[in-house]
């Protein structure tokens, strides 16, 4: 019994449960088992095998779920595949209507649904209470008007057709609304694995589809392990993956669907910086890392999980981090003043505890505070480590748990260099009262998202996603729902490649077509200097006709290396000003037009073309210049409508080092209409040209050394397409890839790509004069966006 | 966890043994002081979201809560016989019925202090007699603080000479405005010497002082003129106690104890009205201080309405029912 007068002298909290009797009794009823839900209706649950899923938090099993195999998925498939027919002809307003129901019902089934999921997963209810379920009715809200707004507002775009989802179990629910709610808003249907740690609430947003009268088909939820999300990823009838998860699956996932034509978003993991400047608000920066460290166990693939803070105040701000850890409280994650709940698994348990392990006998200082944990359960003290460094196991790897590793900076140049030193880039906080501090460091971090003097903030109108191998794609706002569209007018014509077979040898038969009185050497153009290649062969280049047109570089994987090494140094590029690129853009059309008469002459000799053609080609190559020289300071980013007194910015950002290989066909102008939005958009570049018809983008690089292009901006690179662009894929300074050589197979780039999962577009061989060859797709496939979060108040 | 016994802690240590003598004037203790005010909001507007208190404890802690009040009255129609109504419900604040239910009758609880005007401390002091409460009386131009120094000056040691043992200032917010520390300081320091053994609780008049810096540097100024208590506001303000506010004054205490040693006590006033206020403010205090500013030794809450608030929902904790203000005496 306890006395309202020891209450008095301890002023303890007490407990304070959640009532979970409505969920028990829900689970009571399902007994049985889960089956999957396919076509609007749940599959028998006894039918085939099933596993058990647990409650980490006690251990306790909560239900048996079906286990999904290659047959279910197929039905699933074929399920939404008939959907799509329908669902994807609804008007906008119809599809809104659904969605629209499907917010409000999860908004009246919001505290089922948070306690459902605080058992399946542990985190606490006062999360799953106050930030998972709101923001998964916010996600439908969001969408529901998309939905109504697509035909307007993305003219000229349709849906891709059967989405595989598969999503994680650190934000279940969540990670569902982030999927399907674009999927279904932009007219596509899907068919979602949730994790099998945490399928509970996926199946009750199920039974919510079922209760608004969602057309069968359109949402099918299969259960199961990795297989069967293999096998989701596997179906030939899926068009879209969308996964989020690890880095490590996400590289699986990309070489799976190699060549496979389907489009793909990853949205993987982090280790992402936390910085504090020493003009931060040091109090307010220790509630930010406790919303970014402690917030779901740690289990958070944005969490702010790197410290960086300024020599000055490390070590006062590292008191005030302990102080406050000693005010955590780790426990019940049903009980309402609960911090931090349990470790979604055991296995996740040991992991955590063997990097904490391992950091420590690399030499970090650990500290855990004296706090109360709970002596069974999947519990985790939360965990600072000082003493820590780059080369450190843990400032490198994900630790995926409550374990914050921290490190010292000298000034704003360091902090950067440290916050981009790793592989991920999914999202950064940045803490300083200096806005003009805050914005610069902000610009320079490799990272989807970034916070100023916050963390973790989400809105349904913002993009999520990040850079380098945390992934590409974006979820939320204007930018996630292109992941769910495709360019309507975009019909791929026929590869009619033929295959270039690159002799080095002399001909003892055919004689060089001469273009000038006077020999011409096409040399390899790399760093802004015209280069002999690296192997010292050169390779004829034939005409239709079967006549030897000239002499191209025979480039390899040592070409690729020093254009890339080239890039890497004109990085000022991408700062310079838009008019600045622009400018020489302009230029670069003013002396192509100059030498118009060349150009034309060099394509009929070489490709073959009439001089009518060949007269448009160059001509359009000139207004295809100026168009994006036009652009180059009008493909604005956006500031989203996220939450009152917030900026959210978000900017388009150049990927910096891009590949492009180059179509066989339009020689001058496919490799005009690919490089011009990419220098405009601030990106760096080495260019492939086509291997059969190489000389005039060899000749080009004349118009490149007369119009101002720094050294390095634009390298290129004859040789046999198919090598380069292995070398290119494989290449990890070269942060995305374009693929419009019809010989280079998809599968192979794609394949290569995974390495440190550069985004790669296959463009495929089309109509180089169509109106569809130029536009804002190609500005949005050179750029990646950066939402960043900025709060004011006075 | 529920029937448990609960951890007692040591009542010793709960005293503040050891008055705030102030120090020197040292802007740099405050100058450079930076605060984010979304960040600020975001912690202020999650805390009463991040713990919950129920059942017994609930009881407990609106029976601390209700220790804590400085019971008011500053209107201008306040009398002699208004402020002796108000003294009787501050030493009996609890009917025997709820005492009983709670098992306190041993140990009835009496509100922090009773709050008046200066003229009013005579029939207050009167009222009062023996029974322990202190006598807490607004001065120097309450709620302006324009009056000439002297004047106000003359106004504490008059409070004080008729028996207050709590004097409740305003702050210059002009001095605030100009950044003038030093006369500030100057000013809080005259008082606390005007003060003698009464306490000087220094109103900052938030709600005035608009911009979270300004807070924050009024807090630690008047702490290191020797303030006793830094409370938020006179209830005259358009904006009165908040929970960033207090967030901000109570960082502020936190600092300079860590500083000096010398633990300050805090007050929210103006605007606080129901029990879960009361919880909220005592969640902010555990979770940002610790357990000794639990008490009111050094957190106070100025409210006039909020004791009814209690006492309802300790009786709906007795009884299991909802109970009704009219079945409560009044204050």
């Amino acid at each position: 019994m306890v006395h309202v007068k020891d209450v008095l002298k301890s002023m303890d909290y007490g407990p304070s449960p959640e009532g979970n009797e409505h969920v028990t009794a829900w689970l009571e009823t399902h007994k049985s088992g889960f089956g999957h839900f396919i076509d609007g209706k749940f599959t028998d649950p006894t039918a085939n095998k099933s596993f058990k899923v647990t409650n980490p938090a006690d251990g306790k099993p909560l239900a048996r779920v079906a286990l999904g195999t290659a047959e279910d998925v197929d039905r699933a498939v074929s399920a939404a595949n008939r959907a799509f027919k329908s669902w994807s002809k609804l008007s906008g307003h119809e599809r809104a209507k659904y969605l629209y129901a499907i917010a409000r019902n999860i908004q009246k089934r919001d505290r089922f649904l948070a306690v459902l999921e605080t058992m399946d997963n542990g985190k606490p209810i006062r999360e799953t209470r106050d930030i998972d379920i709101p923001l998964v009715a916010r996600h439908f809200y969001h969408h529901a008007g998309w939905a109504e707004l697509l035909e307007s507002e993305f003219p000229g775009y349709r849906p891709v057709g059967v989405c595989g989802q598969v999503i994680p179990w650190n934000f279940p629910l969540l990670m569902l609304a982030w999927k399907i709610a674009p999927a279904l808003a932009a007219g596509n249907t899907v068919v979602l694995k949730p994790a099998e740690q945490t399928p509970l609430t996926a199946l009750a947003f199920a039974e919510i589809c079922r209760e608004v009268g969602l057309p069968a088909g359109v949402v099918n939820i299969v259960t199961g392990e990795g297989e069967t999300g293999a096998a989701l990823v596997a179906h030939e009838d899926v068009a879209k993956i969308a996964f989020t998860g690890s880095t490590d699956v996400g590289k699986v996932i990309r070489k799976a669907t190699a060549g496979s034509g389907k489009k793909l978003s990853l949205e993987l993991g982090g280790k992402s910086p936390f910085i504090v400047f020493d003009d931060a608000d040091l109090d307010s920066a220790v509630e930010g890392l406790v919303d970014a460290i402690w917030l779901n166990q740690g289990e958070v693939c944005c969490a702010g999980s790197r410290l960086l803070v300024q020599e000055g105040i490390a070590e006062k701000l590292y008191a005030k981090v302990r102080q406050r850890m000693e005010k955590l409280r780790v426990g019940s994650p049903l009980d309402k003043s609960t911090d931090i709940g349990a470790v979604v698994s055991t296995e996740q348990l040991e992991r955590i505890s063997s990097l904490v392990a391992k950091g420590k006998a690399e030499g970090a200082e650990v500290f855990q505070p004296s706090i109360d944990i709970p002596g069974t359960g999947t519990f985790f003290a939360p965990t600072l480590m000082t003493g820590v460094e780059p080369a450190s196991t843990v400032a490198v790897v994900e630790i995926f748990g409550p374990v914050l590793v921290a490190m010292t900076f000298r000034t704003p140049d360091e902090a950067v260099t440290l916050a981009n030193n790793t592989r991920f880039g999914l999202a950064a906080s940045v803490w300083s009262e200096n806005i003009s501090r805050s914005l610069d460091v902000a610009a320079r971090l490799k990272a989807g998202v970034i916070w100023i003097n916050a963390t973790n903030l989400f809105d349904a109108a913002a993009g999520f996603g990040g850079y380098r191998e945390s992934g590409y794609g974006r979820e939320g706002g204007r930018e996630g729902l292109f992941e769910y569209l495709v360019l309507d007018s975009v019909r791929q014509k026929a590869a009619d490649h033929v295959k270039a077979s690159l002799v080095a040898a002399p001909s003892s038969t055919s004689q060089v077509i001469a273009v000038d009185a006077v020999d011409r050497t096409a040399k390899l153009y790399v760093g802004g200097k015209q280069a002999r290649p690296d192997s010292g062969y050169s390779y004829a280049v034939t005409t239709p006709a079967g006549k030897q047109a000239g002499l191209a570089g025979l480039g390899n994987r040592k070409d690729i290396r020093n254009a890339v090494e080239a890039a890497t140094k004109a990085e000022s590029w991408g700062a310079a000003t838009a008019h600045n690129r622009a400018q020489i853009l302009y230029y670069l059309a003013e002396n192509l037009s100059a030498r118009a008469d060349e150009f034309e002459a060099r394509l009929r000799s070489m490709s073959g073309a009439s001089k009518r053609d060949a007269a448009e080609e160059v001509e359009t190559a000139i207004r295809r210049t100026f168009f994006y020289a036009g652009f180059a300071d009008k493909h604005d980013g956006a500031v989203h409508s996220t939450k009152s007194r917030h900026v959210t910015l978000a900017m388009n950002e150049p990927f910096g080092i891009m590949g492009v290989l180059c179509p066989e066909e339009a020689p001058l102008l496919g490799f005009v209409s690919l490089i011009m939005p990419a220098l405009a958009t601030g990106n760096r570049i080495v260019a492939v040209p086509s291997s059969r018809y190489p000389l005039a983008a060899t000749d080009f690089y004349q118009i490149v050394d007369t119009s101002d292009v720094p050294a390095g901006v634009l390298s290129i690179v004859t040789g046999n397409a198919v090598e380069l662009a292995k070398t290119l894929a494989d290449h990890d300074e070269v942060a995305a890839l374009w693929n419009f050589n019809s010989g280079v197979d998809a599968a192979l780039v794609d394949k290569a790509s995974a390495g440190n999962l550069k985004p790669v577009w296959n463009g495929g061989s089309r109509d180089w004069q169509a109106e569809d060859a130029q536009g804002r797709e190609f500005l949005r496939r050179s750029t990646q966006v950066k939402n960043i979060w900025v709060p004011y108040g006075e | 966890m529920q029937g448990s016994a609960v951890a007692l802690a040591k009542p010793d240590t709960l005293r503040n043994s050891k008055r705030n003598a102030g120090t020197a004037l040292r802007p740099e203790a405050f100058e450079s002081i930076q605060i984010n005010l979304s960040a600020v909001e975001r912690r202020a507007a999650s805390l009463p979201t991040r713990r919950s208190v129920k059942k017994e404890y609930q009881a407990a802690w609106l029976v601390k809560a209700l220790t804590c009040i400085d019971l008011t009255t500053l209107a201008g129609d306040d009398t002699p016989s208004r402020v002796h109504r108000l003294c009787a419900k501050a030493m009996r604040p609890l009917s025997d019925e709820l005492l009983k239910g709670l098992g306190l009758e041993d140990d009835p609880p009496t509100v922090g202090a009773v709050c008046v005007y200066p003229t009013m401390v005579p029939a207050a002091v009167k009222a009062l007699k023996g029974s322990g409460i202190p006598v807490a009386s607004v001065a120097t131009g309450f709620p302006t603080g324009l009056t000439p120094l002297p004047q106000r000056l003359e106004e504490i040691r008059y409070a004080v000479g008729e028996g207050a043992g709590e004097i409740d200032i305003v702050i210059n917010r002009a001095l605030v405005f100009d950044q003038e520390w030093q006369a500030l300081y100057d000013e809080v320091a005259a008082m606390r010497e005007a003060c003698g053994e009464a306490h000087l609780k220094a109103i900052l008049a938030t709600g005035d002082l608009k911009t979270l810096r300004n807070v924050y540097k009024a807090s630690m100024v008047s702490m290191q003129a020797g303030a006793d208590f830094i409370k938020t506001s006179t209830g005259k303000e358009d904006v009165n106690a908040t929970l960033p506010v207090s967030l901000v004054m109570i960082r502020a205490l936190r600092d300079y104890v860590e500083e000096t040693g010398y633990r300050v006590g805090f007050k929210p006033a103006g605007g606080l009205k129901t029990a879960k206020d009361a919880m909220n403010w005592l969640i902010l205090m555990k979770e940002e201080l610790s357990r000794p500013w639990l008490e009111p030794d050094l957190f106070r809450i100025g409210a006039s309405s909020m004791l009814a608030d209690i006492e309802r929902q300790l009786e709906h904790f007795v009884t299991g029912r909802y109970s009704a203000t009219y079945r409560h005496p009044i204050a």
